[in-house]
């Protein structure tokens, strides 16, 4: 009982200790990495097939979506996909490209609080929110294409089945190959989660040895 | 006599006749063919690419033909001076007017825009020997973009299109002379004074190419028939040869070929666009004309050997090639020596006020070449290749300075021949009018293709061949087939232009383009009706327009794809309409609806897998 106890109040008191000077230099390299993120592209998804050689990409960005070929290429989607019936794809309809730079700001000002009077319990919420919120941003981005492939016009000129759009990989659909990969906003990003808890191992060891 | 000698002679007959019933008659040489190791040269395999492009003058087809080099495969037909349903041509509204009155013209010589004296890339220009008109091409879409013409006081734009070094103009020299200005009568039989033929300064806008009609100059009425423009010594110069110098008006074959020698004009366009400035033309139907009788140091005559056809400047501007078709040499001019000739007077005589260069002055000398010399290029390595229409060969001979071994005997700087098939007219080598010739192909363009294809029946196609001038020895790489009829052609290195294939919307200025449903709509202004419409895989917005019989219709119709390739046409029942737009481009066509009834209309250019069911229906209401 009594070993118990002292067990948690000994991670407590780590819990409550700062963050350490590794820690915080990491930190701001963190925040500096999650701020780029945001303005670099997260996610390309491309399509290829014999007659577009040269593929047909859309890049998502945290805030917009960067059609190739000057923009064409998402009026080049929407067009071959008015055939299977599938809705436009429009930036407008992407409430995420609203939420996640907001939501990025946050994660950077936490960030750099941690910085400054930062405690090593800050690090654990920080890391723990910012995994929900990867996983979240990544499940909704998959149910996303999930609803795009599946809400098919049913007066479509030519049936398929609803399909489920690769979220990372490649896959055939009819004459296309679509591809789905992770760019460098989404490495910026989880280089954000990875010295974040660089951040709180190296906190955590130092508090040790002073604790103990 | 034995009773078998009838047998013996019959025999002895039967077996020469056999000996003798395989021969050709001497001279004959069996059809050359092909060295099949000097396919690899010319194959460009599926996927790749051809490193030249090609432009064609289509003749009196009227149109450009691009093909790829070395393959000598057509690419694409540019429509210029006549209809193309093809491309829609020659039926919306703007194709409509530029083309005016006429559906045909008569394509000659193809040039491609210059700066400092070599190819820019921007336009093609070509003329129209037959309505005295000629046309910008421009390279950034491969569209006609403007026919200049008919041009005033011009008749026969044979001797066109010379760009000079930075395309300050397009020279153009008239084949026929007639009454000026044009619309006078006169009886041809007053040839000598009535008749009058004229070099015109074509004017191109620098900044986008626009042509103008500069200033003009009065000529005797020889009928001018090819030429070049100067570089470098001969900067600022242009030149033309001439039959008919006797200026006959009838039975020309026989008349017009009485002298030993024609006149070339020696033009100093430089000095013609000044004497305009200083005010010494005067206007003849709404042109300023110089006349040369008046204003000294514009045109020069220069006698070259009878009935010349080409007059090539080489790469340097100093040597020009005349060649005369009924003499079997071709004359080398030193334009250094033009130039002091003209310092120092050395003239024989003059022709209605216009000085004649003394022959011997300025020859270099004159290399038998061969029979029938037209036309001269050069490869920028100090060979010059003559077509020899007659012979049907192409001489390879060295330019000037030669050696004084040379020069005693010009036979010797004639240094290979290569047999053509036949009759060969013009010939090309990449960059041969520019101060850096691509040298590497020469195309070889002949008039006669009689039996060196699968039969076609009596319409027969003109044959152009491929030589590689890359060796000491030309070599034969490749035989193509066109619609007649090239004349001469340019070949411009394939990434020297980067043409768009789609018109980027930002750019469509059409005041009635509509991009989306919500700006379609038919409007009805009394017995007119506007239509602004969409064309988008699979489906024309609107699919149903309803006029009256006897409407005066206007579709306005929008191609709202922007990606290569995805052309759709609009063909209309019945009506002969059919025009085609391009990615991004709006075109406007007018009709009036026929008799009452339902038209259906279709995308005619294959767009897409429901192309099919691209279609809609013209009501047309009683």
């Amino acid at each position: 009982m009594t070993r118990t106890t002292s067990r948690v109040s000994a991670m407590h008191g780590i819990l409550d200790r700062p963050v350490n000077r590794t820690g915080r230099i990491l930190l701001l390299a963190a925040t500096l990495l999650l701020l780029l993120g945001g303005t670099l592209p997260l996610w390309r998804i491309s399509l290829v097939a014999p007659q577009y050689a040269e593929g047909l990409t859309l890049d998502m960005y945290a805030y917009q979506i960067v059609a190739g070929n000057k923009g064409q290429d998402l009026a080049e989607i929407n067009t071959l996909n008015h055939y299977i019936g599938m809705k436009p794809i429009a930036q407008a309809d992407f409430l995420e490209m609203k939420v996640l730079p907001f939501a990025i700001g946050i994660f950077a000002l936490l960030a750099l609080r941690s910085v400054v009077i930062g405690r090593i319990v800050t690090l654990v919420d920080l890391s723990v929110l910012f995994l929900y919120f990867g996983v979240f941003s990544l499940g909704s981005f998959a149910y996303r294409l999930y609803t795009y492939g599946h809400q098919l016009d049913p007066r479509a000129p030519m049936k398929i089945a609803p399909f489920m759009p690769v979220v990372m990989g490649s896959q055939q659909i009819a004459n296309f190959v679509q591809t789905s990969l992770p760019l460098a906003g989404t490495i910026c990003m989880t280089a954000f989660l990875v010295l974040l808890i660089a951040a709180l191992v190296s906190s955590i060891r130092q508090a040790r040895r002073e604790v103990l | 006599m034995s009773k078998h000698f009838p047998l013996f002679v019959g025999a002895s007959l039967a077996v020469a006749l056999l000996a003798t019933a395989g021969c050709n008659p001497p001279g004959a040489r069996a059809a050359v063919a092909g060295d099949s190791s000097a396919a690899a040269k010319s194959y460009v395999p599926p996927g790749e690419k051809d490193e030249f492009y090609l432009f064609y003058s289509g003749g009196h087809s009227g149109q450009v033909y691009v093909a790829g080099l070395p393959s000598m495969r057509h690419i694409s037909t540019i429509p210029v001076f006549a209809p193309y349903p093809a491309t829609g041509y020659g039926f919306d509204q703007e194709s409509k007017q530029m083309m005016g009155r006429f559906t045909w013209g008569d394509v000659h010589h193809p040039g491609l825009s210059q700066r400092g004296g070599k190819y820019d890339g921007r336009w093609l220009f070509v003329n129209d020997n037959a309505n005295n008109r000629i046309a910008r091409i421009d390279l950034r879409d491969f569209k006609t973009r403007q026919i200049l013409g008919p041009i005033p006081n011009s008749s026969g734009n044979h001797g066109s299109s010379f760009v000079t070094e930075n395309s300050e103009y397009v020279l153009v020299a008239s084949r026929f002379s007639v009454p000026l200005p044009k619309g006078r009568y006169a009886d041809p039989s007053a040839y000598k004074t009535e008749f009058n033929g004229m070099v015109s300064g074509i004017k191109v806008d620098p900044a986008n190419g626009t042509m103008s009609v500069g200033w003009q100059v009065l000529t005797p009425p020889f009928n001018w028939d090819l030429g070049s423009t100067g570089k470098g010594p001969s900067s600022g110069w242009a030149f033309w040869t001439s039959y008919n110098s006797e200026m006959a008006h009838e039975t020309l074959e026989a008349n017009s070929t009485q002298g030993e020698r024609d006149y070339a004009a020696i033009v100093n366009w430089r000095a013609a666009e000044q004497a305009v400035k200083e005010g010494k033309a005067t206007m003849l139907d709404g042109v300023p004309v110089l006349d040369p009788a008046k204003v000294a140091g514009v045109i020069y005559f220069l006698p070259v050997p009878k009935s010349p056809h080409g007059i090539d400047t080489d790469p340097s501007g100093r040597w020009i090639a005349a060649s005369g078709k009924l003499q079997p040499v071709t004359s080398v001019f030193d334009f250094e020596k033009i130039q002091k000739a003209i310092a120092a007077k050395a003239f024989d005589g003059d022709v209605r006020g216009i000085p004649v260069i003394k022959y011997e002055a300025v020859i270099e000398g004159e290399i038998p070449v061969g029979l029938g010399p037209l036309h001269t290029q050069y490869d920028g390595k100090g060979n010059a290749y003559t077509s020899l229409y007659v012979e049907s060969a192409v001489a390879k001979w060295t330019l000037p300075p030669w050696n004084d071994e040379q020069k005693k005997n010009l036979n010797a700087v004639v240094t290979d021949k290569i047999p053509v098939h036949f009759n060969i007219g013009h010939l090309v080598v990449g960059g041969s009018d520019t101060k850096e010739p691509y040298g590497k192909y020469l195309v070889a363009m002949n008039k006669l293709s009689k039996g060196r294809h699968i039969s076609v029946g009596p319409s027969q196609p003109e044959s152009s061949q491929l030589i590689d001038i890359s060796g000491q020895k030309m070599a034969m790489l490749y035989e193509a087939y066109t619609e007649p009829e090239p004349h001469f052609a340019q070949i411009l290195k394939a990434d020297a232009i980067a043409p768009i294939e789609v018109y980027p919307k930002a750019e469509n200025q059409h005041p009635k383009a509509a991009w989306d449903a919500s700006q379609t709509g038919v409007t009805r202004t009394g017995n007119k009706v506007e239509v602004k419409m969409v064309a988008i895989r699979s489906r024309f917005l609107p699919d149903k327009i309803e006029v009256k019989a006897g409407d005066e219709v206007t579709i306005h119709v929008t191609n709202v794809e922007q990606t290569t390739d995805m052309i759709h046409g609009l063909g209309i029942i019945e009506h002969d309409m059919n025009v085609v737009v391009d990615p991004g481009e709006t075109k406007t066509v007018k009709f009036v609806a026929g008799k009452p009834g339902v038209y259906p209309f279709y995308c005619t250019n294959f767009c897409s897998a429901l192309h099919q069911e691209m279609q809609g229906y013209l009501a047309v209401k009683p």
